[in-house]
């Protein structure tokens, strides 16, 4: 049998039937997860600026002790499962409540900083795009094994905002292209 | 005691485990980002190469799903309604393997599709062919243990799009699994066997490599084939494997 891994084919417009209508997980992390308490509103924009309204963002995330819940059930004994999944609505945008995540670690003797894996699905892209995000202002960035694998002038496309009106949230924007364009990773 | 995020771990903090990569795609058998031919992709493709990511812990787990995530009826799309749905009934069968041939076991598997007419039950699909009322277009379900999986399911029809000029999608079954990992993550296609309009569909297209192109195409099966009652297709999916370890050498 040839093994050569299936290829990857675009999600389409109607991805909502089969994966968000009633499958939307907004909620990373339960009422019972311990660790800071964040929402995150992500916005997708295409090439000319314009919001995406037919994307859907995943996200993988440890929990505040730098653990992946992962290998034995979907989610830990208070409520933290690390997986969300939504749909962007007519603004391009959706909302993650979740916790900042702990510390992951890295190649070799490396510690990563709290960060949140992204992939991007939608109509004409072929196959998921995958990008992190990571909080602006966080002292471990600047040691982070990952961002340092980045032009220092795109660098910041993964930083999440705090939005200064509401304590707690924060904004990320994905750029798909052109200007601004978010660094996506080659997984 | 709490951990502040502003804090840096000790490195001796935590048990290192040993992270075993997962292989690389070869050349060709994905799709690239940008495709003019399939229009949506000039404006939603990177520009700029992606960087390379060695994987780390981040990249080698992944959610888990198990049975409380699936419902009675999930994996048959002709039941779920007052009525049957038209159309040609179909069972669609495979097994999910890694690059190494091994079963990928009780793993989630999520589909959607059109119905015999072509047309999505979803508000924004305004192609002029009849709704089902019986029928949504929604399934899933999880591998056994073998790997294995089946959906009970009516033929998609096939749809114009406004790609080009007299676009038509071939007739298709999206299929989304997760595999073991982050990286593991595949969202795509199944096609029937023969169709006319494979040639023209620069979706399918998108992919280089005849062989791999191939694999997106399902096999009519007379073994999953049910007399009496319904058509069988077999549809085997290759997730990605691990690359071998030293110690495995």
């Amino acid at each position: 049998m040839d093994l050569t891994p299936t290829p990857s084919q675009t999600v389409g417009p109607y991805l909502h039937l089969g994966l968000t209508d009633t499958r939307s997980i907004s909620r990373v992390a339960g009422d019972g997860a311990k660790g800071e308490r964040v929402w995150i509103t992500f916005r997708v924009l295409d090439g000319g600026g314009v919001p995406v309204p037919d994307a859907m963002i995943e996200l993988w995330q440890a929990d505040s002790g730098g653990n992946y819940v992962h290998g034995n059930s979907g989610t830990d004994a208070v409520g933290f499962c690390g997986f969300g999944r939504l749909a962007t609505r007519e603004d391009g945008s959706c909302t993650f409540e979740t916790i900042r995540p702990g510390f992951v670690p890295g190649p070799r003797e490396t510690v990563q900083a709290p960060h949140i894996n992204v992939s991007i699905f939608g109509r004409g892209i072929l196959k998921r795009l995958s990008t992190r995000l990571y909080f602006a202002g966080e002292p471990a960035n600047a040691a982070d094994p990952v961002l340092a694998l980045i032009p220092d002038e795109r660098r910041e496309t993964l930083l999440a905002q705090p939005d200064p009106a509401h304590t707690g949230n924060w904004i990320f924007d994905v750029h798909l292209r052109g200007e601004g364009e978010t660094v996506f990773f080659d997984v | 005691m709490s951990m502040s995020s502003s804090l840096i771990p000790s490195k001796s903090r935590k048990p290192r485990r040993p992270v075993a990569p997962f292989r690389r795609h070869e050349p060709g058998t994905q799709p690239d980002y940008f495709y003019p031919t399939y229009r949506a992709t000039t404006l939603r493709a990177p520009s700029q190469p992606l960087i390379f990511l060695p994987h780390t812990l981040s990249e080698v787990t992944g959610p888990v799903f198990g049975h409380s995530d699936i419902h009675a009826n999930d994996q048959d799309l002709t039941i779920q309604h007052a009525g049957e749905p038209l159309g040609q009934r179909i069972i669609v069968r495979g097994r999910v393997v890694d690059g190494d041939g091994h079963a990928v076991s009780n793993s989630l598997i999520e589909i959607w599709q059109a119905n015999a007419a072509g047309r999505y039950a979803h508000a924004k699909d305004d192609h002029a062919a009849p709704l089902d009322p019986n029928f949504t277009g929604t399934g899933r379900t999880l591998t056994d243990k073998d790997g294995f999986y089946s959906f009970v399911t009516i033929k998609p029809g096939a749809y114009p799009w406004r790609n080009h000029d007299n676009a038509w999608r071939p007739a298709h079954i999206h299929f989304s699994l997760f595999g073991p990992a982050f990286v593991t993550r595949l969202i795509t296609q199944m096609y029937f066997p023969g169709d006319p309009l494979f040639a023209f569909d620069p979706i399918l297209q998108s992919v280089p490599d005849e062989r791999a192109r191939q694999r997106l195409v399902s096999k009519f099966d007379l073994e999953t084939t049910k007399p009496e009652w319904s058509l069988g297709y077999r549809f085997d999916i290759v997730l990605r494997g691990r690359e071998s370890t030293p110690f495995e050498r």
